[in-house]
């Protein structure tokens, strides 16, 4: 079984965020973390950038495959997680945690309406 | 077209993630491919390598028939040895690589040779035809449904598999082959392999797979392609249809780096070819490079050189061993010597890369 937190929401291509607030943290569900198996890289945007809600952001890469990082929540991004730049094994070991990706400040909260709950993104992923 | 499954496919179904490769439905990963890869490296890994192909020729003119379609000196190989060699066209491009181990026993000489997952048929009909064409005296007999085939390697293989024999495993050269009796099973046991460490490879029928499988169990760490593809390309080995293939790579071996197996003092399908090739140099060569900018390289992508694109990346990963992002390629022969920088293209961004000598890895 895979964990799902209850304190975020889900795209269906497997990113969450955070709904805490204004600000919203992004990253990759256990489940993509597994299906990629070790990530070695990661690209994403800077401090500064606008990212757009179901709009690619970043990739992510594992030895094994390259996938592209799409945006749950539009937003300005406040901070990045730049210890993923050396240890990317981050992502893996701590997804929802060490391993986050990036921080937004939240454009437009109606947004969150468009994601999966915990409920719905668990039955995606059995 | 439905997949082909490994005999061994049910043993380590609920264990791994599968991947079609070469029309076979392969484990590419068990926990995870940085672990397995490390096992292999420090310590011993075991691969089902399976879907590679295995012809059998026999007869009294088995060794006319290999010769004339192999570019390397079958002649050369004793019973119980076996050689790296190629598999060329008229024109000398690679069809495909293998090994011919030339089986133990005394009377006319037989060969076991293993061309790649996929290529089997294709290898198979191209003996049929030539020795008829030829009018030679030998049996073909494409006998890949017929074995099961593991790879144990790492520094521990020799003791490990001499846990299994009675046949003194540890007196095998590199590349010699035996048969063996490994845990009850009628096998063929040869030095080789496809990660740079000392190991071994055997062969067995499918109906004991599993029995042998087994016997590896609790000492070896079970290996997927996603390994297998990590340790040789940290090793600068060539993976067929992908570092040279005769649609898409068209590559001859001078140019794939591996002249060393083409022997012009013998008679065999593109040796003309070759011979011209090798008189006139390559115009391009295959090389290592590594990426001095963080990203990772991946087959297809561009090569690039003051802004002009000068080749193209064909396998390519972070290497587990160095943390550094590897990656083999062709490139034009005056941009080819070790210290050239070049730049990959990486979705649209030039990362530095430097040309070094292969293997990646020292002391291999």
């Amino acid at each position: 079984m895979f964990e799902v937190p209850e304190d975020r929401k889900y795209l269906e291509s497997h990113e969450y965020a955070t709904t805490d607030g204004e600000t919203a943290t992004i990253g990759i569900t256990d489940f993509a973390q597994d299906e990629l198996g070790d990530v070695v890289f990661v690209e994403l945007p800077e401090v500064g950038d606008e990212i757009t809600q179901h709009e690619e952001f970043g990739v992510v890469e594992s030895i094994k495959a390259v996938s592209d990082l799409y945006a749950p929540i539009s937003g300005t991004v406040t901070a990045v997680n730049e210890a993923l730049f050396d240890q990317p094994e981050l992502v893996n070991e701590d997804p929802y945690g060490e391993g986050w990706l990036l921080e937004v400040e939240v454009a437009d909260a109606s947004e969150f309406d468009d994601l999966l709950g915990p409920e719905e993104y668990r039955e995606q992923t059995e | 077209m439905a997949l082909r499954k490994p005999p061994l496919y049910d043993v380590y179904a609920a264990d791994a993630s599968f991947t079609d490769f070469g029309g076979w439905e392969m484990p590419v990963e068990f926990d995870s491919i940085r672990a397995e890869h490390a096992a292999v490296r420090e310590s011993v890994g075991i691969f089902d390598v399976s879907h590679m192909g295995e012809i059998v020729v026999r007869g009294s003119d088995g060794t006319a028939l290999m010769q004339r379609l192999t570019s390397n000196d079958v002649t050369r190989l004793s019973p119980g040895e076996s050689q790296y060699s190629t598999i060329t066209d008229e024109s000398g491009i690679i069809i495909d690589d293998t090994i011919v181990y030339r089986l133990p026993g005394e009377g006319d000489a037989e060969y076991l040779f293993v061309p790649n997952a996929g290529h089997d048929e294709e290898i198979h009909r191209r003996w049929v035809d030539h020795r008829d064409e030829w009018g030679l005296d030998a049996d073909v007999d494409n006998e890949t449904e017929a074995w099961a085939m593991v790879a144990v390697q790492g520094p521990d293989a020799e003791s490990t598999v001499a846990k299994t024999t009675e046949t003194d495993v540890a007196s095998l050269s590199k590349g010699d082959v035996v048969d063996a009796d490994v845990a009850g099973a009628d096998s063929l046991v040869a030095r080789t392999g496809y990660t740079g460490e000392d190991g071994f490879e055997i062969l067995c029928s499918t109906e004991d797979a599993e029995a042998v499988w087994t016997a590896f169990a609790d000492d070896c760490t079970p290996c997927g392609l996603g390994s297998r593809d990590t340790l040789r390309t940290e090793m600068g080995y060539l993976l067929s249809g992908q570092d040279f293939d005769s649609e898409d790579e068209p590559r001859t071996p001078y140019e794939a780096g591996i002249g060393w197996t083409v022997a012009l003092d013998t008679e065999f399908v593109g040796r003309d070819a070759l011979a011209e090739i090798e008189a006139e140099g390559v115009a391009e060569t295959f090389v290592g490079l590594v990426l001095r900018e963080r990203g990772i390289a991946r087959h297809g992508y561009d090569i690039v050189a003051d802004g002009e694109v000068v080749g193209h990346v064909t396998s390519g990963t972070m290497s587990p061993t160095l943390g550094e992002a590897i990656a083999l390629g062709y490139v034009p022969t005056s941009l080819s010597e070790p210290g050239t920088e070049l730049s990959v293209v990486v979705r649209d961004r030039e990362k530095r890369a430097e040309i070094v000598s292969t293997p990646f890895i020292e002391d291999h």
